[in-house]
């Protein structure tokens, strides 16, 4: 259970004045049960490459084994793709369409065929796993919920589905702070319960640093960095030039570096920064 | 010094499945010409709400605002009212209409009525204002998320506004869009001298502003400059908002016993205070 990509490439608008390659040449691997952070600016290709997970968008040239199976082959059955990966776009509220809840998330078990009982179990487990009570809410209009309940009820539609990937497009953006870190969690919780691979596209390197197990950047259609976030975000200078940044936190350290206070550089939290600081101090009126 | 909008105790509220919701409970507001005034709250807080108001977009169940000196619920000043104050939402798509960047920039005083000859210039001085002048003649869906906000905000300050309302300008933008943008909104602030109204969740693009006002469910609940807010940092938290991370670690250094002045914002001021104790 992996996902493998071997040099994609994908070119839109091939052979025309406006053609741009979006993605060029890339390779990597994401082993099961594995949570990646995917980050680069807007058009670095993020969005073209998870298109291509589910077979959304076709590789110019190139492969993508997800399971050992080549989704870019002409005899995969895309709905069985589908299935395994489960992808949640950009403000994915906007895709609610349903007149309650419940016919929401239902919307996509009841397309695989399953039956009626398995049906509310699975939108019962998927509204649990996102925090929406079951009851309360099932028979009232998304239309009518408020901004992070109905991003939640689009996240659950993708849950019912029991992907075993869930690739996530900015699940938080536009959320405030608290819809953001109750979001994150949940996502957090659903992959250390059932181990599923998660890859997540966000901009908050903050986030990226207090969840992922590996990062891959991504800049101008081809990976430019890839390890954790602690050799990622040692980085600097090369995620400044391309329009990225690091934590806050990762920030501070660097500064004192340069101005002489010397502490560990690969401090991605505010517990690890603070613990160094207190070392120093104490290290300080020892001495 | 002369007041661009005054928020006069302003309830608000509407029904919603035969519920009522109070959005604005009884709201009293005063925003200087010329200051950079920064709302930050929970979704569902009350921020957008109270936005709307300031450029009639909604108007008060009870009380009254004024954009300077008109009240926004006289019919007649409306059209006046919205060109004193000018809107930047957060979907640069939702706001951009036309499919080349000067026309889209045009449509606003094309509509005041205004002489072709003056459109032009004042669409030349907007994107420079903006530091858009080269995509003029391109198509704005061709554009980034931060360029076409920047052209959104080229399109309002085209009306020749005195003070802009922006809500949550930055909420769908990476991070160099977003840093883009905050550097236009400062430089309208600082050169131009128009009055901002920012709304957003990022509390770095607080600190620079010269107040900031939380809201929680209908109500003005902090109140202060930068520093005087960040510092209550329990108290923040309580309400479900973040505050900077080295405010936060300043904090938690504090605890620990550590001597550092409550109200670090930034990371400098932090570098600058962990010097001192070397």
């Amino acid at each position: 259970m992996s996902i493998k990509i071997e040099n994609l490439t994908h070119v839109y608008n091939p052979n025309s004045p406006f053609q741009t390659i979006a993605l060029d040449d890339i390779s990597f691997e994401i082993k099961d049960g594995e949570f990646v952070g995917l980050i680069g600016h807007t058009g670095s290709g993020k969005s073209t490459l998870i298109q291509h997970l589910n077979g959304l968008l076709k590789p110019t040239s190139g492969k993508i084994f997800i399971n050992d199976v080549n989704i870019a082959a002409k005899e995969v059955k895309l709905g069985d793709i589908r299935k395994n990966v489960g992808l949640v776009f950009q403000y994915p509220e906007h895709q609610l369409f349903e007149e309650t809840v419940y016919k929401d998330i239902a919307f996509g078990p009841a397309n695989l065929g399953l039956s009626g009982e398995d049906i509310v179990t699975r939108v019962r487990e998927s509204m649990d796993l996102v925090k929406l009570p079951f009851e309360l809410l099932k028979d009232r209009s998304p239309f009518e919920l408020s901004g992070g309940q109905r991003r939640r009820v689009a996240i659950a539609g993708v849950l019912a589905m029991k992907p075993d990937f869930l690739v996530l497009d900015e699940p938080t953006a536009g959320l405030d702070p608290k819809g953001r870190d109750e979001i994150l969690e949940q996502i957090k919780n659903l992959h250390q319960q059932v181990k599923n691979t998660v890859i997540l596209v966000s901009h908050s390197m903050e986030d990226i640093a207090k969840l992922v197990d590996r990062i891959i950047v991504m800049h101008r259609g081809k990976v430019s960095l890839m390890g954790s976030p602690r050799e990622v975000f040692k980085e600097v200078e090369v995620l400044e030039s391309i329009g990225l940044g690091i934590p806050q936190i990762t920030y501070l350290m660097k500064k004192l570096k340069e101005n002489n206070i010397n502490l560990k550089q690969d401090i991605l939290t505010i517990e690890e920064a603070k613990e160094e600081i207190i070392k120093w101090i104490r290290g300080n009126s020892n001495a | 010094m002369l007041k661009m909008i005054e928020v006069d105790k302003v309830t608000y509220d509407y029904s919603n499945n035969e519920q009522e919701v109070i959005a604005l409970n009884d709201i009293t507001l005063e925003v200087k010409q010329g200051e950079f005034v920064v709302i930050i709250g929970h979704n569902g807080s009350g921020k957008s709400t109270l936005a709307k108001h300031l450029n009639a977009l909604l108007l008060p169940t009870e009380g009254d605002v004024s954009v300077k000196g008109l009240n926004t619920k006289d019919e007649d000043k409306i059209w006046e009212i919205r060109q004193i104050a000018g809107m930047v939402f957060q979907n640069p798509d939702n706001q951009i209409v036309a499919t080349i960047v000067e026309e889209d920039i045009a449509f606003g005083p094309e509509n005041l009525g205004i002489k072709p000859s003056e459109i032009i210039e004042r669409v030349s001085d907007s994107l420079k204002t903006v530091d858009m002048e080269e995509f003029r003649h391109k198509a704005p869906h061709l554009l980034s998320g931060g360029q076409k906000q920047r052209i959104a905000i080229a399109g309002v300050i085209a009306m020749r506004p005195n003070c802009i309302i922006f809500d949550e300008p930055t909420a769908m933008l990476d991070p160099s869009g977003r840093k883009e943008v905050i550097k236009t909104i400062k430089k309208l602030n600082k050169e131009e001298q128009i009055t901002i109204i920012h709304i957003t969740h990022f509390m770095e693009e607080a600190v620079d502003a010269d107040r900031v006002i939380v809201m929680e469910a209908g109500d003005i609940v902090l109140e202060g400059a930068p520093r005087e807010v960040f510092s209550q940092v329990e108290r923040l938290k309580e309400l479900g908002l973040d505050v900077p991370q080295v405010t936060e670690l300043a904090h938690q250094l504090i605890q620990e016993g550590i001597d550092l002045p409550h109200d670090i914002l930034t990371v400098d001021e932090m570098v600058m205070n962990l010097c001192q104790l070397k």
